[in-house]
């Protein structure tokens, strides 16, 4: 049952090509709609509580040190040249970047291939490998961290970070095996049997044909990979030991540990955290919005 | 009739491809085969032993011990089960909740639509670590906003809500409600672009008012997506321990330990991991059978035309 749900889309809220000329609410009037306080008094409250713990979190990254002023000027660098060289978030920013990169191209990469044989093969274990990958969505990394570290140890991959790319790979492609299967299912196969007809092997039709449509699929798993590893806390903290090797979220967490917090520092900390996740979320938040419809692969 | 042309060499290729399925999905099934199935594996068979590498003369085959031990000699496993639970329903609850109303909200026609969304769903990409950093500021007794409060004259100065078992729970939910609403309000408000705008209009022009609306027509083409976000982000919740581990270290005095927290500072910080082995294997069970029994009982995709 759990595998028919799959193929429908259904148990898929993100697998979604994002459709054109939807016959959306768009066309309603704004008469049609509340009045407009409705609209903007609850929503301005809402703002509120979204954006003043962001700015909270700027106000202490530039105000000096002893000032208790609200707003962010005189503002300083003082506090970010610190975390930056003193506190080694340099070291940390290369490792999360390299860390990020690394998942978001081996999930891609391989999520690719297992999502392409979902979509287009009917083979024996089909269903069975679906199961696995729905199940696998209960298995919480933070209960695996004893026996994953037991192989890394044996792998000799503690302080390495390929531990982390690793667990982080393995814990993102359940959900972008099935999104990406989704996303190809919602390519018409005709254009790809069109291709080889006109002579191209199977892998030559999938780079000209399959690759330029999944764009949409690809970005949102690619970024969902690099957000996730970027964001990432646990496997890095329990594998990365040495303190060249570790990443943003571990050195927060020192940061955010220590006897005496320096609250400018962690906030400097914290906005070099947010920056890279704020950009790829500003570059995929349409898409975001459009795409998730859990109704799109189901017709 | 391209389709019909190309019959034949497409039935040719399938069979010499009949092997090709099985190498595309090789790469991830052998990754999840050796880093998801063999550490479960291995946390069955480490359950039913006695493992703590700083008592290794102890070592050895327990047989049922530690599951014996976690129900009937460990208060610490209940009493962690107990706000685990607490903590994903109270979580759930409000998160859902806010995040429907957001995404009714923001799924209306008006000025500065775009730039709203993308600010209220921000959040969505902050790490729990993140989050903790942002709420340890705001809630920092001498120069947080208690504080500011305390100057305009609302509460008290140097109160800690972290420190505060009284408060320490609404303060946590408060932090993680910050960062887990956009999860529901993306996810609905996809799911509410998808219902025909014809159909409400066919309800305007039968006078149904819009709270009616709203339960006849909204709420019912939301079902499935509400109880899929629900049960995804109730497992997400309950396995999740990066907020939790930094904001409150699972304190004051434990009194926010989850249970995967537990298991971790068992495991990690104890050494004994046939213990923290026997901890996940419950866990697991636990979280299986809840999410079994809520797509039962929710009918998850029944009467779908």
């Amino acid at each position: 049952m759990t595998a028919a749900l799959v193929e429908e889309g259904a148990l898929v809220p993100s697998a979604a090509v994002p459709r054109s000329g939807r016959s959306g609410r768009r066309g309603r009037g704004p008469t049609d709609g509340p009045p407009h306080w409705q609209i903007y008094l609850p929503l301005g409250l809402y703002l509120l509580f979204t954006l003043v713990p962001f700015y909270w979190m700027l106000l202490f990254a530039v105000r000096p040190d002893g000032s208790t002023s609200l707003l962010p000027w005189p503002a300083t660098g003082a506090h970010f040249d610190k975390v930056w060289n003193d506190r080694s978030f340099g070291i940390f920013f290369q490792n999360s970047m390299l860390v990020g990169v690394a998942t978001l191209v081996l999930t891609t990469v391989v999520a690719l291939s297992g999502g392409y044989a979902l979509a287009r093969f009917r083979f024996k274990g089909r269903t069975a490998f679906l199961i696995a990958l729905l199940c696998s969505q209960f298995v919480p990394g933070a209960l695996m961290l004893v026996p994953l570290f037991q192989i890394f140890r044996h792998l000799q991959l503690i302080n390495s970070l390929w531990s982390v790319v690793i667990s982080e790979t393995v814990f993102q492609l359940p959900l972008s095996v099935i999104l990406l299967s989704g996303f190809i299912r919602g390519i018409p196969e005709a254009l790809e049997e069109a291709a080889w007809v006109d002579g191209c092997t199977r892998l030559r039709a999938f780079f000209a044909v399959v690759l330029p449509m999944l764009r949409p699929g690809l970005v949102a798993v690619g970024s969902f990979a690099f957000v996730h590893s970027w964001n990432h806390f646990l496997f890095a903290l329990m594998f990365l030991s040495e303190q060249d090797k570790q990443t943003i979220p571990v050195g927060l967490n020192t940061l955010i540990g220590a006897d005496s917090v320096d609250l400018g520092a962690l906030a400097a900390g914290g906005v070099i955290a947010a920056v890279p996740v704020v950009i790829v979320f500003a570059f995929i938040q349409k898409w975001l919005i459009t795409g998730f419809s859990a109704g799109a692969v189901k017709g | 009739m391209a389709i019909a042309v190309a019959k034949h060499p497409v039935t040719n290729r399938r069979r010499r491809t009949r092997r090709l399925p099985y190498l595309l999905i090789a790469p991830a099934a052998l990754l999840m085969l050796a880093f998801i199935a063999y550490p479960m594996i291995s946390v069955l068979y480490y359950s039913l032993q006695d493992y703590n590498v700083t008592k290794p003369w102890r070592n050895g085959f327990a047989g049922m011990s530690n599951f014996t031990r976690i129900f009937t000699g460990d208060p610490r496993f209940w009493h962690s089960l107990d706000f685990s639970v607490r903590w994903v329903v109270v979580e759930i609850a409000l998160q859902l909740v806010i995040g429907l109303a957001l995404a009714l909200l923001v799924n209306q026609t008006f000025v500065g639509r775009g730039l709203s969304r993308a600010l209220v769903f921000s959040p969505w990409a902050v790490s729990g670590v993140l989050t903790t950093t942002i709420w340890m500021l705001l809630y920092n007794p001498s120069t947080g906003m208690s504080r500011y409060l305390a100057d305009a004259g609302i509460g008290s100065y140097g109160h800690s809500v972290l420190s505060d078992p009284h408060t320490v729970f609404w303060a946590a939910v408060l932090a993680e409600l910050w960062r887990g609403v956009p999860f529901f309000a993306i996810l609905l408000l996809a799911d509410l672009q998808s219902i025909p705008g014809e159909l409400y209009e066919a309800a305007s022009v039968d006078g149904a008012s819009r709270l009616r609306q709203l339960f006849h027509i909204t709420l019912p083409h939301l079902k499935d997506a509400i109880v899929l976000s629900t049960l995804l982000r109730a497992v997400w919740e309950f396995n999740n321990v990066d907020l939790l581990y930094t904001l409150t270290g699972g304190g004051p005095a434990g009194q926010t330990t989850t249970l995967p927290l537990y298991v971790a500072n068992t495991g990690l910080d104890g050494h004994d991991f046939g213990y923290a082995s026997a901890l996940t294997t419950v866990a697991f069970v636990i979280l299986l059978f809840f999410s079994v029994l809520y797509l039962r009982l929710s009918k998850f995709g029944g009467d779908r035309t």
